[in-house]
């Protein structure tokens, strides 16, 4: 087990602002606030020490855990590009790119690994044992909205920066943004925006609707999205019906869609239960359904390949939207592909791109600010753009730490020429076009120093 | 003589204090000595030790002891919200409001017994986790869990006038940070209390009632004993260490997620006393411990590791060592905590404490005294 | 009208399911005083028979996709197909019926060694004990299958023939629109037949009559000189074939995968237990009654009357149920009451 000598033991608000109180009656409350570190002391600083750990927080157990041993592999193949092993990946196709290969301002990459189990009290627990014990300096991954703000909140207050992993809810960069949070991943509104008008162009105009949505907050927005960009166009909503996370069974919601008059069937499900809708609603003969005089659609508007395995089949020829894709042709996507391909014998997924892109954005931030201290890299991150990592030219926004790049609308694929050729790239929607104003989902960053 | 001192109250407490207060030492060599793990250690025996008052006592097998552990965390955050940062209302508030809901749960649970009471205490709570996942969300914030902000009233606070300018405020006992090893030894004084209370509970009358419902209860209704106020004051008890449990939890971590009321979660603390030992005083928390141990120390340990451990072998057995345990931790730990289960209630019925029993028989036993030590347990139990 | 009818088959067709867990784990309850909290688990593995089964006859050729260079990626035809041509495609279509005939000697299997091997040596543990060591039983068994086939579900169609829907509506001269997935009614029938079969073996053959006569009252068979070990191992072997029987036809509708098995063994436990510990008839009751509640729950109508009762109708009702019953729909008095 690691043990990291430096790890501070003060704690970080080790002193007081408001006057010490201890003669105060002892019902008065007092709030701490945040005291400024001494220029650059900070928490587990690596100072002298010849590494530097980051903490890879992902999904081990339960629904998810495929998922997340796809990000770990990632994480792992990044790690080892930043120590300058293996063919560097897309280290060689980053630009602007500061990295040298000799792992971060020249310390050794090492790291600690955590289970989420997609469970916001486990992964905050494991967070913070990768910083309180393993000293790491960084947190990244996860497999879920819920645990990223759970974890991008946590890390706000511990003052260690939190690079997300795969999260789709509006709230992480929306209204539960945090200074130290940032999100690679697109979110439901850049999903709707970029989705829209293929609908509109696949579908037509004139369409109604039905949502069957998870009942939760990811599962919100993203019906929130979907809807707010299909009515703009035209589409009519005829319900939009909650569900409870991990139903199994959607029957006695889908059964109600045959006959309801909509011709489209919106599933604002990820996971499992997306699988489980998807295939069961096909058995019930809906893709094969006239309505109005149109052929029944069902659409997905989060697609995961590693997901879609699940429903097999029934994915063929449905449209959703997916933040990246390994059969795309850019150098930079050819680059990871190969040497993650090269590695493990099989296509990355799109969590564990995120999560590779994510590492290499971190370290390449502390290179350019030339020191770990978090205030400095995150200012280093903000407004950082790039290019060459897969989506094209890429910003991260400085207002609200998410990361505005193109968006891909894909549909399953109807021949496949490989177990692992499940998706169709219809169109790389461009950035311009699901670019939103920051102040549209709202929040607070809060303040670098803590 | 000198066995009724080692029985005596203050000498168990005093001994308990000791090793729980001294836990961030001799927690080191396992690696477990961190400020979080030793806070849940703490928190989740304050849990563990109370649920042990009703099962351990009654013998009633509650499956929705998290509700209370819920209920407690959000009040606790919302007395956070609403009042002020200090965490002394936030725990008061915590224990009486689960002390309420487990007066109702527990008035309606208990017209039952047996496997019905069970499943009554396993619906209330399924119910709650549900409805605070979904519909409830105003209250609870769903999925993501109830969390501090920056423009939340504060009342108390702000009548004293502190200002929040800048980032969240963070929760403190009259100045003491929860945060860190602060927040541990606040946890663990809790703990102390929690289990003198506990220790109290077994050695008064209304304890020894409470065994006497458990062995025989028809019996007891036979002699005109009614046993529901007793049975009810055991739920309403363990309910409320749930809550403070879960105001701990909140105190230390201010988040509240639903998932803490899902019957995993109540199953969870079920596996600790029964793990430990049902019944007996410290097994709960030793159950308590061994579970958290499994769930943040094995679940983050990867083959790095362990050839980093194994490294005094020669190379050869070090590669099948660490290929064999590489299975059982990790992604893997789910299945050691599986293995750890069966085999302790296969080879130690009675739980670990039944282990630490046989253990100290077998080394009394060297020495010539089992005989005399078997007369004081008896001794011990009769009190 | 059609929407209720609708409802109706809906809410059967998900009673049958819990119905039918129901039944073996209250067979282990009723005849041998056990709390297994592996059941889950066995449903699980019946549903990965069917994978397993049609994972053996797709095993296939792989042919290189070379448009692809830096890992193995493959186009894959089965061997039975290269072979036999159509008819091994017929046959791999029908994979998840034909599995049944791996899944009966395997589930039987498992239930023997499951008996033999542990749960015989815990009658007479508390069932404190008994749920703890079931459940460390089923969370390995868990692993060990998410060892070999993963964490993401794994999709197992019905064969072609059935997959389509049937005009359920023309057939009782109702909407021409009202149609139901012909698997979902093959299911129905399923459950109903060996929910049948199961009734029958305990009614009319002599092995039945001790059963239930254990059931009603363990000691005094064991006094008259029965062999009652080995009828215990029997009726274990049949609860983890009914439970692994549902699971293999449940697999179509719900992809498996390695934790289906805990998703259903809260709620398989509170329908054992709404219908009444030690009755079997309380059992598929309850589990119909609770599916059908749980599909009208779930219609707009309702649900926009009480928000969220949809999640919990199940728990609402089993505690409506409990209190205003004391043990269940049909339960005994004195059996899990201590």
């Amino acid at each position: 087990m690691k043990k990291n000598e430096n790890t501070p033991h003060l704690n970080r608000r080790g002193f007081l602002k408001v006057a010490s109180a201890t003669g105060v009656a002892a019902s008065a409350p007092m709030i701490f606030m945040k005291d400024a570190y001494a220029a650059k002391d900070f928490r587990n600083d690596p100072k002298d020490s010849k590494t530097v750990t980051l903490g890879f927080n992902v999904p081990q157990s339960g629904p998810y855990a495929d998922e997340g041993a796809d990000e770990l592999r990632a994480y792992k193949l990044a790690v080892k590009h930043l120590n300058g092993e293996g063919d560097g990946g897309m280290m060689k196709t980053m630009k602007p790119s500061m990295l040298k290969g000799n792992g971060i301002l020249g310390k050794k990459v090492v790291f600690s690994t955590g289970d989420t189990q997609t469970k916001s009290d486990a992964a905050r627990a494991s967070a913070k044992r990768m910083i309180e014990k393993d000293g790491a300096l960084m947190i990244t991954g996860g497999s879920s909205s819920g645990v990223a703000i759970a974890v991008q909140g946590l890390c706000q207050e511990m003052g260690t920066i939190f690079m997300a992993g795969l999260t789709h809810s509006n709230d992480t960069t929306g209204k539960d943004k945090r200074r130290y949070g940032f999100r690679h991943f697109f979110n439901t509104e850049m999903s709707g925006a970029a989705l829209g008008p293929v609908l509109e162009k696949e579908y037509g105009k004139d369409r109604t609707a039905y949502h069957l949505t998870a009942d939760y907050t990811w599962g919100w927005s993203q019906e929130g999205s979907i809807k707010k960009y299909t009515e703009a166009m035209g589409w009519k909503t005829k319900a939009a019906v909650k569900t409870p996370v991990g139903a199994g069974d959607f029957s006695q919601f889908i059964t109600p869609v045959l006959n309801s008059g909509a011709d489209v069937l919106v599933l604002n499900h990820y996971g499992k239960d997306m699988v489980n809708s998807l295939t069961q609603a096909v058995q019930f003969g809906l893709r094969d359904k006239q309505v109005n005089g149109k052929d029944f659609q069902i659409v997905v508007p989060l697609f995961s390949r590693l997901m879609a395995q699940g429903a097999g089949e029934n994915i063929k020829g449905i449209l959703g939207s997916t933040n990246w894709n390994w059969a795309l042709k850019d150098e930079g996507s050819a680059a990871f592909v190969k040497s993650f391909g090269a590695e493990y014998g099989n296509p990355p997924s799109m969590a564990a791109h995120t999560c590779y892109v994510q590492t290499l954005l971190y370290a390449n931030a502390c290179e350019m600010a030339g020191t770990f201290y978090p205030p400095e890299v995150i200012k280093a991150l903000e407004g950082f753009e790039f290019d060459g990592m897969g989506n094209g030219k890429t910003e991260y926004r400085a207002e609200d730490h998410q990361c505005f790049k193109d968006v891909l609308v894909v549909r399953g694929n109807q021949n496949p020429t490989s177990q692992f050729d499940l998706l169709e790239v219809v169109q790389e929607v461009p950035r311009a076009q699901v670019e939103y104003k920051p102040e549209l989902l709202g929040g607070e960053l809060g303040p670098y120093e803590v | 003589m000198m066995k009724n001192l080692i029985k005596s109250n203050t000498v168990i407490m005093l001994i308990f204090a000791a090793v729980v207060l001294t836990a961030p030492m001799w927690t080191a060599p396992i690696g477990a000595n961190y400020p979080d793990l030793l806070q849940k250690f703490a928190i989740f025996g304050i849990f563990a030790v109370g649920y042990n008052i009703l099962f351990g006592l009654t013998g009633y097998l509650s499956f929705g002891h998290a509700a209370f552990l819920g209920i407690g965390s959000y009040t606790a955050v919302w007395s956070f919200k609403l009042l002020t940062m200090n965490v002394v209302p936030a725990i008061i508030l915590a224990v009486i409001v689960s002390g309420i809901f487990a007066l109702i749960i527990g008035y309606l649970s208990l017209r039952r017994s047996g496997i019905y009471f069970s499943i009554l205490t396993l619906a209330f709570a399924q119910m709650a986790y549900s409805l605070a996942y979904s519909v409830l969300t105003p209250i609870t914030n769903g999925e993501t869990g109830l969390q501090l902000e920056q423009q939340d009233p504060r009342i108390i606070d702000s009548m004293f006038g502190v200002v929040v300018t800048d980032g969240l405020p963070s929760t403190n006992l009259f100045g003491t940070l929860m945060s860190g090893y602060s927040g541990f030894y606040v946890a663990a004084a809790f703990l102390i209390f929690a289990f003198y209370i506990s220790l109290k509970i077994f050695r008064s009358p209304f304890g020894m009632k409470l065994l006497a419902i458990k062995s025989n209860q028809t019996r007891m209704k036979y002699t005109g004993f009614n046993t529901k106020p007793y049975l009810l004051t055991a739920f309403i008890i363990s309910g409320m260490y749930a809550g403070l449990a879960g105001g701990l939890l909140a105190s230390i971590d201010p988040l509240a997620g639903a998932e803490r009321m899902q019957w995993t979660a109540s199953g969870e603390v079920v596996l600790m006393t029964i793990m430990g030992g049902v019944g007996t005083l410290i097994g709960p928390l030793l159950g308590a411990g061994i579970i958290k141990y499994l769930e943040n120390i094995f679940s983050a340990l990867n083959k790095s590791e362990l050839t980093e451990i194994f490294s005094f072998m020669p190379e050869w057995l070090q590669t099948i060592v660490v290929n064999i345990s590489n299975v059982f931790v990790g992604e893997g730990w789910h299945l050691t905590l599986g293995a750890l289960f069966m085999l302790i209630v296969i080879f130690l019925p009675g739980g670990v404490m039944e282990g630490v029993t046989k253990i100290k028989d077998f080394i009394l036993g060297i020495f010539g005294k089992g005989e005399d030590n078997r007369t004081a347990e008896i001794e011990g139990e009769a009190k | 009208m059609d929407a209720i009818l609708i409802q109706l088959l809906n809410g059967l067709d998900k009673g049958a399911a819990y119905a039918l867990i129901a039944l073996g784990l209250t067979l282990a309850f009723g005849t041998l005083g056990i709390v297994n909290f592996a059941h889950g688990a066995l449903f699980m593995l019946g549903a990965f028979c069917a994978v397993s089964f049609q994972k053996i006859l797709t095993i296939s050729k792989k042919v290189k996709d070379e448009s692809i260079t830096f890992f193995d990626a493959y186009k894959e035809q089965p061997y039975l197909e290269i072979w036999w041509g159509d008819t091994g495609t017929a046959i791999i279509d029908y994979a998840v019926p034909l599995s049944i005939i791996m899944a009966i000697p395997v589930m039987l299997l498992i239930g023997f060694i499951m008996e033999r091997g542990l749960i015989r040596h815990f009658y007479k543990r508390s069932h404190a004990e008994q749920i703890l060591v079931t459940f460390g039983l089923a969370i390995i068994i868990q692993e060990v299958i998410r060892h070999f086939f993963g964490a993401n579900p794994i999709p197992t169609p019905a064969p072609d023939v059935v997959s389509g829907s049937a005009a359920v509506g023309a057939f009782f001269g109702l909407n021409e629109n009202l149609v139901y997935p012909w698997w979902r009614l093959i299911y129905l029938v399923f459950s109903a037949a060996i929910i049948l079969a199961v009734f029958a073996f305990l009614k009319f053959t002599t092995f039945g009559m001790v059963v239930r006569a254990g059931m009603a009252d363990r000691e005094t068979v064991g006094l008259l000189g029965i062999n009652i070990q080995k009828r215990f191992t029997i009726v274990f072997a049949i609860a983890a074939l009914v439970a692994g029987l549902a699971g293999v036809m449940y697999a179509p509708i719900l992809p498996p995968d390695y934790h289906m098995g805990m998703d259903f063994l809260v709620l398989s436990f509170v329908v054992v237990v709404v219908g009444g510990m030690g009755s079997l008839p309380g059992a598929v009751a309850a589990g119909f009654l609770l599916g059908v509640l749980q599909s009208f729950a779930s219609m707009t109508e309702v649900s926009s009357l009480f928000p969220g009762i949809d999640q919990i109708i199940i728990y609402l009702v089993a505690v409506v149920i409990l209190l205003v019953r004391p043990r269940g729909l049909m339960g005994r008095e004195g059996v899990f009451e201590d």
